[in-house]
């Protein structure tokens, strides 16, 4: 255990602690007591920026070692990239969230008790090398997530956000599971780094595309991508903090982490690079075409966001055709990995903030409304600085650091369309259209939120309260976020040495030291810029006529594909289906338990002597009949008829008894004198007791039907019958070894002195059955005196269950 | 032999199924009597039948004997099924005082007679 894993796992451990503050917490907001750990966290991890520029850390903590199951914490670029992407906006949120929510009307021990525990778990997902310890913390962000999503949990909207999400999801994180036992499987390893530095041996083996499937599925699930980013949208009942935090900066970019960690071990499969770039080409899209016909600021923003992640994942699909090359710096897609790395750091910067500016309106206007909000400006100057900033980013626009993520997505849109590699010379065209496609409407959507919230004509009617500028403990989280903004749009070349080049070399190790990147705002007329001119003109037409084909995307578009309403529909017939399946199998009748019971016997039994070929009988130690045995046999078959079509009780007792006076004569002609004794007294005695309650029970009333053939009793009871002769028969061969009786009748008189040999059995060879048959007699006789005698039940409100 | 008891014992689980199957309480005890009746016959057919004499020693001229081992297990079988069967019936007995009919029918839980 290292300094790391304490690192790792504070947060969990002031969580654990918060519950005993509430004697402070009575007077001081929680969120100042957990506000150090964030930050003390963030200082911890700019500790290891230099280390991480030389090599990578490494420190294990033996957790199952017997199952190479270790608690393995190592930083690389990559993970460092996000664990500072996590503490800092964390810090950010806390900060926020104490001006935000408020003490004495929220329950704040639950809400920071959640988040510190999101934090260790989804500092785990990034930081771990062990499969398996990865998993446990996926699982505990999705776990987290639910929590905080259904915090208001009396709301109805926010429980079914929570299901939703947990539901899509944990079904992710499950398929994603399979994925990493089935690497487990082909490398005898549950660490990234040893599996990866295997690579090149598993990319033959069969299991290594079902594997893929599987890990990819995990990480679209969690990363809102289409068909499954359903969830993220409803999401958004959570707290706004909540949602700057976990649904636009933090855990939403874990699949983007998994698919970026991955890389070096897929990529050079076609599959990935298609899959991997088509999905995330279609969500971003689908989340940018979403977003424009929406009115909710924060459901433009769930679209927004995950369109955003569908343009990184497309970038890091693309960027996986620079594995194809011998000598990565030249490479030019390369320029794709570094672009989704930025892109990543650009959008947690300005989805933070803009989340956070929501938050604001939404808390000092009673609203997130677009139609209901305008002209704010005046009236909240910080906060539309701060809106501005972001959705002019978002937008792509000069000179924030959207723009120039922007430009470099456009690029490398361009470059994949002349790859000579995986056939996209002819599909790779597809590319730059959906990119630009998305710009346009991106651009769309950012100015929207922008002019429709703060320019035009102040309406305070529509508004619950009346407006004001946020305290400043609201505005100064967004602030710094804005900040960091506008200087990498300034100087887009500051973050890049310590943090962005360690990050694209782990996601490429085969790169050279000496690789280095330089982005700058102007780089002359390029096609990428050309685009960019082609999508602010378009844009602003299309913003203009937005209230126009707005509809036409909604009739024509959104309510055919309805993603949503698959879901709901699928939940819906699911419980339906299994309940009719379980009321339709589960009757409630004894019967048709029998039936199915009886059923599976005969098929099972039958069905394995088919099988097995089982039918030699072994006719030639067949003993010899007597004309005894066939009347005995014939007084049996007509007992049994008899009491099968008896239609009073007294006969079928009378006829009962005789049977088992015929079976014990059966067991004269057998040789078993001690049978025939105990069968005949116990037949007595039984009738002895069918008589007594003969006494007590009504005649065999009218329920019984008439017997048909071909009823399912009748079928079933035939079954039975002929598979029990064929078992029989089957069974009956004497011919496989001697019986261990020999040693019984060599011995019963030597050691035991007696000469009964069936009663020497009972009481000394195998008196433990005798013991226990007596106690199954003393339990039977207690029990019939307890039932006889206890009333327990008898209440004067029986009759209300009748 | 064993060919006529393993037709009669295919008849005994077939009557006893049948009876198990119906709806009276009684016939369904009678269905288990008879049950139990059959396991008896099969647990001594397929122990071999006929094949040598009553196993009791010392009687005179007597040399090879019938297999003890099944009778003593059929001998405890019987006294648990005696057991059982009388459990059964004062079960029956109590059931049809309490709900006033041996129908099995009205054995079903009320929960399902919800719908």
């Amino acid at each position: 255990m290292s300094l790391l894993h304490i690192v790792i796992l504070l947060p969990f451990l002031v969580a654990l602690l918060i519950p005993l503050t509430s004697r402070w917490t009575k007077k001081i907001h929680t969120g100042w007591l957990v506000l150090p750990v964030p930050i003390v966290l963030f200082i911890y991890f700019l500790t290891y920026i230099p280390k991480t520029m030389a090599g990578v850390s490494k420190e294990t903590w033996a957790w199952i070692p017997s199952f190479q199951i270790n608690f393995t914490v190592v930083v690389d670029g990559l993970s460092l990239l996000f664990a500072l992407l996590i503490t800092g906006i964390g810090a950010l949120v806390t900060f926020y969230s104490i001006f935000y929510l408020e003490k004495n009307k929220e329950r704040l021990n639950n809400f920071y008790a959640f988040l510190m525990i999101f934090m260790t778990a989804m500092l785990g997902v990034v930081l771990s090398d062990n499969l398996i310890v990865l998993y446990l913390f996926w699982e505990l962000t999705s776990i987290s997530s639910f929590l905080l999503i259904g915090y208001w949990y009396h709301r109805e909207r926010s429980r079914y956000g929570a299901r939703k999400s947990m539901m899509v999801t944990v079904f992710g994180g499950l398929m994603m599971l399979g994925g990493f036992i089935i690497l487990h499987i082909m490398t005898d390893s549950f660490s990234i780094r040893a599996i990866i530095a295997n690579g090149a041996a598993i990319v033959e083996n069969q299991l290594f595309v079902p594997a893929m499937i599987l890990i990819l599925l995990g990480a679209f699930t969690k990363s809102a991508q289409v068909p499954f980013h359903i969830w993220l949208p409803d999401a958004m009942e959570a707290p706004t903090p909540v949602s700057a935090y976990l649904h636009s900066a933090t855990m939403v970019k874990a699949g983007i982490y998994i698919v970026a960690r991955f890389t070096p071990l897929f990529a050079v499969s076609g599959v990935w690079f298609w899959t991997v770039s088509l999905v995330g080409a279609a969500t971003l899209l689908w989340g940018s075409v979403n977003a424009t016909k929406k009115t909710d600021l924060k459901a433009i923003l769930a679209y927004s966001t995950i369109s955003q992640l569908g343009l990184i994942m497309t970038l890091l699909g693309v960027g996986a055709a620079s594995l194809h090359f011998d000598n990565l710096n030249d490479t030019i897609y390369v320029a794709a990995i570094f672009a989704a790395v930025f892109h990543l750091f650009n959008h947690a910067t300005f989805k933070g903030s803009l989340f956070m500016v929501v938050g604001i309106i939404d808390h000092e206007t009673g609203t997130r409304d677009i139609r209901r909000l305008g002209g704010l400006m005046r009236i909240m100057p910080i906060t539309a600085t701060i809106a501005f900033i972001g959705t002019f980013a978002m937008a792509g626009l000069p000179p924030f650091n959207g723009f120039l993520s922007k430009e470099m997505f456009f690029e490398s849109m361009i470059d994949v369309s002349h790859l000579n590699l995986f056939h996209a010379e002819t599909w790779g065209v597809l590319l730059p259209v959906v990119a630009w496609i998305s710009g346009v409407f991106t651009f769309v959507y950012s100015m929207m939120i922008f002019f429709k919230t703060f320019s035009g004509k102040l309406k305070p009617y529509l508004l619950p309260k009346k407006p004001h500028e946020a305290p400043i403990g609201l505005l100064l989280p967004p602030i710094i976020l804005a900040a960091f903004v506008v200087l990498i749009g300034i100087m887009p070349n500051m973050i890049n040495k310590s943090l962005l080049v360690p990050a694209v070399k782990s996601i490429l190790p085969k790169l050279a030291n000496d690789f280095s990147i330089h982005v700058s705002m102007w780089h002359g007329i390029t096609p990428a810029l050309l685009m960019t001119i082609g999508v602010i003109i378009v844009g602003l037409l299309l913003y203009k006529t937005h209230k126009y084909w707005k509809s036409w995307i909604v009739t024509h578009i959104t309510q055919k594909l309805q993603l949503e309403k698959a879901y709901d529909y699928s939940i819906f017939y699911l419980e339906q289906g299994s309940y009719r399946t379980t009321m339709w199998i589960m009757t409630g009748w004894l019967r048709t338990y029998l039936n199915y019971i009886l059923g599976a016997f005969i098929i099972l039994t039958m069905g394995t002597m088919i099988a097995a070929s089982a039918f030699n009988f072994d006719l030639v130690t067949l003993t010899s009949v007597s004309a005894v045995d066939f009347v005995l046999a014939a007084v049996i078959l007509v007992t049994l008829i008899g009491i099968v079509f008896s239609k009073s009780r007294v006969t079928s007792i009378i006829l009962l008894g005789t049977l088992g006076y015929t079976i014990s004569i059966f067991f004269v002609i057998a040789r078993a004198p001690d049978l025939a004794l105990t069968q005949l007294v116990i037949e007595t005695i039984s009738v002895v007791l069918y008589l007594l309650a003969f006494y007590h029970l009504p005649q065999f009333s009218n329920i019984e039907e008439k017997p048909k053939l071909l009823s399912a009793k009748t079928l079933i009871s035939i079954g039975v019958g002929i598979t029990m002769t064929l078992l029989t028969l089957v069974a009956y061969d004497t011919s496989f070894y001697e019986s261990i009786s020999e040693y019984y009748i060599a011995n019963a008189y030597k050691e035991a002195a007696g000469k009964n040999i069936v009663n020497v059995i009972l009481v000394d060879f195998r008196g433990f059955d005798t013991l226990f048959e007596t106690a199954v007699l003393a339990i039977a006789s207690i029990g019939i005196f307890a039932m006889v005698k206890l009333r327990l039940t008898k209440r004067e409100d029986k009759d209300e269950n009748k | 032999m064993e060919l006529l008891m393993s037709v009669l014992i295919g008849l005994m689980f077939a009557a006893s199924v049948y009876l198990i199957l119906s709806k009276s309480l009684l016939r369904i005890i009678i269905g288990t009597a008879i049950l139990s009746h059959g396991v008896n016959l099969l647990v001594l057919t397929v122990g071999g039948l006929k094949r040598g004499n009553v196993p009791i020693l010392g009687l005179k001229g007597v040399t090879g004997y019938n297999d003890p081992l099944p009778q003593a297990l059929i001998l405890t079988a019987i006294v648990i099924s005696f057991g059982v069967t009388a459990f059964f019936l004062v079960l029956a007995y109590r059931a049809y005082q309490e709900l006033d009919s041996e129908s099995i029918s009205k054995t079903r839980g009320h929960e399902a007679d919800d719908e």
